[in-house]
Order: structure tokens, then sequence, then C-alpha cells
């Protein structure tokens, strides 16, 4: 692999996305460069999560690109398309764990999915990833519908990071823990992204979390980005949707 | 910056550097891997300094070359420096210890044990639903009507086609073969007998009872476990509305009504394709047949008949409800009872089959 690419992490060009044949998004423009920590942000339904299925190629854009380290996914072939998705962890809303699997073998299938690591280092591995969120190793061995909510997200997280991604694109994923483990994730990601140079997306409605975490800000509404930048800066802004986060935001963050 | 990690070994000094992550490493493994193998490096001083970055993977590699043992001499970043800090502090699992294989006995005994099971499980399904029809009895107004309707539907109306086609075509060639060897015995007009007897009595039931177990109870098993897996059968429960008035009595009640139906459908097309098939082979025509038909099979084939599809449609619901109960909250228990559904219903109805061939061996052969 070459040299990092200054190339945008992320970005989407003019995009449009239909479902059915009502528009989600409509000519909608954002670019996420290395090392930002991007808070989503926007009403429920405004296609926050529309949005990250837009990243990693599940929807196609009905018009405009949306480029991921540089390349145009749906343009590249299999095998460079494989490569990509690779260095992404996406931890989706619900979870999406393998509900047939333990959770160990959910967090090892994309490492073993490489096929060149022996189970030795995979063990390895996905015990430091279920130390770092916060889990036993015994965890290991309990299927997912035995696990409570805020660990689903838990192990959906360390099974994203499994592969040591540059891109992490996080949909709630402070939903359904309690405050206390909230904050220990948010400072888990901010200690990743100072050794990894970490990028992430990440759809939140926990303000404590975004203003803990985020560098930046995207306001999605009106079926485009309303707004992006700094935290601060979105923060001092006046839009309506802000503002609502900001009067939410003074009685919460204190 | 240049990314390739790299690993050089001079005299008493390993060094390090480029990209050490996941992504970095996976192509340059091997070679890495048996340089870090080939010597005893651990004497050696370990210079990690131009290392850009290191990821929890190449952390491992590393502790592993090590022998799980800090190098006596390191220089790292603080930062890589807690990396492979965590690595080391890692609580390290033993290896599952696989379970021996069961023996024969644990097998039988399992076998065994699962069978009970299932047994208490339909006793349960069943007397569930004795008692709720005696509250609907008490309680009209809470009867399922919509459930019930929609379940006619789905299992009855919409397997229409499906059957007569089958039906038809089933006619057509038993009526062909036996048409074959009647004709070298001169027996042609018999073929109305054995049309009649083997379809109305035998044929119809047990062919529209597969077909539905395919159809509706594989379907009916795998919306109920789909209901258990996304938890909808506990939220019905917190509204108060009992999941076995709703759930399960519909599709038992509706099955049981639907299936002598299409039992009897599927047997006129049978009828119909033999009928079509004698008078191209053998040239019986259409009002003789029907004339006979009659005479060659008393009406008590038809209740037999009948009755069988009423019971195999109950059966093949029981069952099909039974099993979508049992699913556990993943989709491998999910298809793996789907199967079971459809298996034992078809089993069952074949048995049952069997058994009503005895209890009715002297009902409705007609005495030449």
């Amino acid at each position: 692999m070459t040299a990092r690419a200054p190339a945008s992490v992320v970005e989407m060009r003019g995009l449009s996305t239909l479902i059915g044949d009502h528009y989600v998004h409509r000519n909608l423009d954002l670019r996420v460069e290395p090392g930002q920590i991007v808070g989503l942000v926007g009403g429920s339904g405004s296609g926050k999560t529309t949005l990250l299925r837009q990243i990693i190629g599940l929807l196609h854009p009905a018009a405009g690109s949306v480029r991921l380290f540089g390349h145009d996914l749906a343009a590249v072939s299999a095998v460079d398309q494989r490569a990509m998705l690779r260095r992404l962890g996406m931890l989706f809303q619900g979870g999406a764990l393998f509900s047939a699997l333990p959770v160990f073998d959910n967090i090892a299938f994309p490492l073993r999915e490489l096929r060149c690591l022996d189970e030795d280092w995979i063990r390895r591995l996905v015990n430091l990833k279920l130390a770092m969120v916060e889990l036993k190793p015994e965890h290991g061995k309990l299927m997912p519908a035995e696990l409570s909510g805020g660990m689903v997200k838990r192990v959906a997280l360390a099974r994203a990071l499994a592969l040591e991604p540059e891109l992490l694109l996080l949909d709630e994923p402070t939903a359904g823990l309690d405050p206390d483990r909230s904050r220990t994730f948010a400072d888990l990601l901010r200690e990743l992204k100072s050794e990894l140079h970490l990028t992430v997306i990440m759809v939140t409605h926990d303000l404590d979390t975004l203003a803990r975490l985020a560098t930046h800000v995207a306001v999605l509404a009106e079926q485009r980005i309303v707004e992006f930048g700094p935290l601060a800066e979105i923060m001092a802004g006046d839009h309506p949707l802000v503002a609502a986060f900001r009067g939410g935001e003074s009685t919460k963050v204190m | 910056m240049n990314s390739a990690p790299r690993l050089q070994v001079e005299s008493g000094k390993v060094v390090l550097a480029g990209e050490w992550t996941l992504a970095a490493l996976l192509p340059h493994l091997s070679e890495l891997e048996s340089k870090l193998a080939s010597e005893d490096l651990a004497d050696h001083l370990w210079d990690l300094a131009d290392v850009s970055r290191m990821d929890s993977a190449a952390a491992v590699l590393l502790w592993r070359a090590w022998n799980e043992r800090w190098p006596g001499r390191l220089e790292v970043s603080a930062m890589h420096r807690r990396m492979l800090e965590r690595v080391a502090t890692a609580p390290l699992t033993a290896v599952a210890d696989v379970a021996p294989p069961p023996g024969l006995i644990e097998r039988v005994g399992y076998l065994v044990l699962t069978l009970i099971a299932n047994i208490k499980g339909l006793v349960v399904i069943y007397g569930q639903m004795l008692l709720d029809l005696s509250y609907l009895f008490r309680h009209p107004s809470e009867m399922p009507w919509r459930e019930i309707a929609a379940n006619i539907y789905k299992a009855g109306a919409m397997a229409l086609p499906v059957t007569a086609l089958v039906g038809f075509l089933i006619g057509v060639t038993i009526s062909y073969l036996s048409a074959l060897q009647l004709r070298s015995f001169g027996a042609d007009l018999f073929i109305v007998n054995i049309l009649g007897v083997s379809i109305i009595r035998e044929l119809g039931p047990v062919l529209v009872a597969v077909l539905v177990a395919g159809r509706s109870g594989s379907s009916m098993t795998a919306q109920i476990g789909v209901m258990r897996v996304t938890e909808e059968i506990d939220a019905l429960s917190a509204m108060g509305v009992s999941r076995s008035i709703r759930v399960v009595l519909p599709k038992l009640l509706a099955l049981t009504v639907t299936m002598p139906l299409l039992v009897l459908w599927a047997s006129a097309m049978a009828l119909l394709g033999g009928m079509v098939s004698a008078l191209l082979q053998l040239g019986i025509p259409f009002a003789y047949f029907f004339e006979n038909l009659q005479r060659a099979v008393p009406v008590a084939n038809l209740v037999i008949g009948l009755s069988k599809g009423l019971v195999f449609g109950f059966t093949i619901a029981w069952v099909a409800c039974h099993f979508g109960l049992r699913v556990k909250p993943n989709t491998e228990s999910l298809s793996a009872n789907t199967t079971r559904s459809v298996v034992t219903a078809i089993t069952l109805v074949i048995l049952i089959d069997a058994v009503f061939a005895i209890f009715t061996r002297s009902i409705g052969i007609p005495q030449l």
C-alpha cells in the first residue's frame, strides 16, 4: 500500500439518495478529513443512518458521488472494494451481531476472514478488544441473545474495531449505555484516535459524547448538510436545530 | 511518510520503522514473522522510535516475538508503549477445551429427552387450545376472527393454484399408468374404481397434507419464530394480549377448517386429470366416468378422505406452532426448527394415515 494519500477519507458531492419515490438526501455535500471526529446530528428520520449506508456502499447514489479513501466505491474492482471495506469499521444501530455465533466468534469473524492470522493471535486480539470495551474474556462465551442492550453495543464496537480500521462509522454508539460508560467510551475513542489517527463519523443524540469527543459537527436537515464545521463554531451558530441542541446542552452537559 | 513496516537486525540492535498496523502488515506478514523468529533477539536493543503507527495487532505480533517478556533494552515512544502494555496485561484465556463427542448412550438419552420435551410441548399447546376455546365460548366477542380469516386466506385460498396443478398432474399420471395395465387384462372400465377409491380416500388427503406442510407449516413456524427472535411475542404479552389466542389458535382453527376444503378441491382436480387421461388413453367418455363413480366409490370414502384432511390440517398447524414457539432468539435455531416442523409434520401425517387405514379397513370398500 502506498503512503497515505492526503485525500479526504470520505467525500460526498451532490449526493442524492432515492428510496422508493422519496428523496432522503438531495444535493448533499460533505468532506471528512483524516483525523476528524465528525458528529452527525439531525432530527429523527432526517437520513443520518442512510448517509452511513451510502458511505459503505449499501446504497447507491441516485445522483452525485461518494468517494471513500479517495476512490469511488462503485467504480473499483471487487478485490479493491473488499480491501477498502476492511479499512473501515461500522457499528450498526441495533448491533447487527451474528445471532448464531457467540460473542468471541462475532469479534473474531472479521479477523478470521483475513485468513492470515493464527488462532492464538486472534484469541489475543479478541481478548484485547473485549478488554477495550470493558468486557471480560468470560463474556466471549455468551450468545448475543443473552446480552443486555448496552453489552450488545459494546460487543458491536469491539467487532467494528477488530480490523484496526482507519475509519469508524458509529450509529448511535452511546444509546443504551449509562452516562458513566458513555464517558469511558468517549475516552476510549479519543485515545484510539491519538494512537491510530482514527477518523470517526458518528450519528449521535448524546450531547455529552458530542461535546467530549467530536472535533467537527455536521448538521443534517432539509435533505442536505446545512452546517458543517468545528464543534465550537457550530454550537455557537444559530441554526434552529443547533439552537435546540444547545438548549438541551446547557442543562445536560453541566 | 514511508508506510511499509520495516525490520532491520543490526549488530545487537533491532530497528523497527514504518507503519506497524494490521493493514500494512498483511502483505509482509510471512517475511516479518520469519525474521522475528529467525534468531534469539531477546537480548538485542529494540529500537521502535521510528515506528509511525502501531496498532494492537502489531503489538501482539511483537509481544509474541518477545516470548511475552519485555526485552531488556527497548526504545519506544510513550504512546506505543501504552499499546504494548495493554497487550502485556490483557487477560489470556485458556483455549476452550472442546467437549468430547457424546457417546451412544448419551446420544440416545438426549434423543429420548428431546422427544419427551416435544411431546410435552405439544400437549401444552393442545391443553392451552382447549382452555382458550372454553374462554372464548364464554367471551365470544374476543374471538380472533380477523386472524382466522387471514390465515384461511393465506393457507387456503392462496394454495388453490398449486394444489390444483399438482393434483391434476398426479391424476393424469396414475390414470395413464393404470390404463396401461388394465388394458392388458381387458379390464378398462375398472379405471373408474381405481381412480375413485385411491384418489378420494388416500392420495388426495396425503398429497395436500405434504404440500400444505411444506407451504403453510413452514411459514407458520417461521412467522412465530421470527416473532420470538424480535421479541414481538413478548410485546403482545406486555400489552395483555394472549399470544395463544392471537397467534396460535387462529392458525390451528384456520388450517383445520381449510384442509378438508383443499382436499376436496385437489381430489376433484386429480379426478379431472384422471378423466382426461382415461378419455385419451382408453376412450372412456366423461359421462360414463361420472355415472360409474357414484356406483364404484361409496360415499364413506369421501367422508374418510375429508376427515383425514381435518386431522392432517390440525396436526400440521399443531406441529408448526409447537416448533415456532421453541425457536431460540438466533437465526440458526430458526432454520433448524422450521426444518424440524416440516419433517415432523409430514412424518406424523403419514403415520396417522396408516392408523386411519387400519381402523377404516372394512369401511367404504365396494364389495363386488
